[in-house]
């Protein structure tokens, strides 16, 4: 169980820097966006980590359940509503991308510096 | 098992994270986002949030795919190779794994019952809510009653992602739909000359509903609720969209209505807030809404779970529209 608590610290970490990377890193703004997507879906994993509780379930009262021990519904309801507004924002950023590509003719980082250039 | 099963879900989801990455092919690496958020799925179902794998399951693998593969349509399917200042960033990533895995260290210990998470304001919730709002799901009591006012701005921030949309691409061409261009299968005739994805897809569609309708409404005693709701009816008629081409699907659910679907959603929310007002609680107390504060709460829920639906279908809807119609460039 320690081990697992660990590993799953780490693949978040390890998570975030992966979408980190392609934000810094890739010149093609689509894939800046997967990488934000990824970046976010870390930060869920982190929450929904932190509201497990050794031996008890999902938040759903039972009725007739002798001394039941539930998860924290805390975290979930906090990333439960953060899914749905990052669906919402990352639309508004392909809806940006695409008329970045209509007005400019391409989506790569430096090919739209050039054009802003000249 | 548990843990064996975790840790395999947790291994998969980096290598998949990395195969994204490092792909040039984006449609490859959309597709992969949409394994990477079932993975997601799958390890929050682990992790006991029933409520979040669902919603994660429909609009991460779901929704977003469809998104993203449409955005692909209109911007190239492949990325220019090379990347800039790639050792810097290298370095800056590499430092900050090894910082925030250091961090990792003072963190509570994983499924640890005394964590500081635990002892604050959830235990008071799990306590209360058979007894203050009658229901069995916590996640939704809590986020439809005790932090109503959490989940009106969240429907706010929605509602305002969807008008951003529609802005960004003006307003639509005032050519008949038949004459739009759909990029979701050349002029928009959709899968209409494949019998097989015909058939079969047309066959779903009201399975699609009928569970959409029952997430919705079963959402206050089993895992669901507007948001994942609005979500999986979105992907009905999004599935219909793909099968019987844009135009059809603009046909049966017209551009007002769908309009009308994104305000009337979020103008539902706020309205119960008002109505508890005016009986003499406060904004969004639905205690006061019957007789029996119980029953008042479980009206409340009702009727706010169902706007959230409805604003989260009509935003994801008028998106996907937005995409569809735009047209080759």
């Amino acid at each position: 169980m320690e081990l697992l608590g660990l590993y799953h610290y780490w693949v978040f970490a390890i998570l975030l820097m992966i979408g980190f990377y392609a934000v810094i890193a890739k010149p093609n703004l689509i894939k800046k966006l997967i990488g934000l997507s990824i970046f976010q879906s870390a930060v869920f994993l982190l929450y929904i980590t932190m509201d497990k509780v050794e031996g008890g379930t999902a938040p759903i009262i039972q009725d007739g359940v002798v001394d039941p021990l539930y998860s924290n519904p805390l975290p979930q309801v906090l990333i439960l509503t953060a899914i749905v507004v990052s669906i919402s924002t990352t639309a508004l950023g392909l809806g940006i991308v695409v008329r970045i590509k209509e007005e400019y003719g391409s989506i790569e980082e430096h090919e739209i510096q050039e054009t802003d250039r000249r | 098992m548990t843990v064996l099963f975790g840790v395999f879900l947790l291994t998969l989801l980096v290598i998949t994270a990395l195969a994204i990455v490092r792909t040039q092919h984006l449609f490859a690496a959309v597709i992969l986002t949409g394994v990477f958020s079932l993975l997601m799925a799958a390890n929050f179902f682990l992790l006991d949030a029933a409520d979040v794998a669902l919603t994660e399951a429909a609009i991460g693998a779901g929704i977003s795919t469809v998104l993203f593969l449409s955005a692909l349509a209109l911007t190239g399917e492949y990325e220019r190779a090379g990347s800039t200042n790639r050792l810097l960033a290298l370095g800056v990533v590499a430092v900050t794994t090894l910082l925030v895995i250091y961090a990792t260290f003072d963190k509570p210990r994983f499924g640890d019952p005394e964590a500081p998470v635990h002892q604050h304001v959830a235990p008071w919730y799990l306590e209360r809510t058979p007894e203050l709002i009658g229901i069995p799901n916590v996640v939704t009591a809590v986020l439809g009653s005790f932090r109503g006012y959490d989940t009106l701005g969240e429907v706010f921030v929605v509602f305002t992602a969807g008008i951003g949309i529609v802005f960004l691409f003006g307003a639509r061409r005032q050519r008949k739909p038949e004459a739009l261009r759909s990029v979701i299968g050349e002029l928009g005739e959709g899968l209409r000359h494949y019998l097989v994805p015909r058939v079969v897809g047309r066959l779903l569609i009201p399975f699609i509903l009928l569970f959409g309708l029952y997430v919705q409404f079963h959402g206050e005693y089993g895992p669901g609720g507007g948001f994942q709701a609005g979500a999986i009816v979105a992907a009905a008629f999004i599935l219909y969209a793909l099968l019987e081409g844009e135009a059809q699907a603009l046909r049966v659910l017209p551009t007002r209505v769908l309009t009308g679907l994104v305000a009337g959603g979020a103008l539902l929310y706020g309205a119960v807030g008002v109505a508890g007002i005016l009986l003499g609680g406060n904004f969004l107390d639905y205690s006061v809404l019957a007789s029996d504060p119980i029953a008042g709460q479980h009206l409340g829920l009702l009727l706010i779970e169902a706007g959230v639906g409805i604003t989260v279908t009509g935003v994801l809807l008028s998106v996907f529209h937005a995409f569809a119609g735009r047209g080759h460039i």
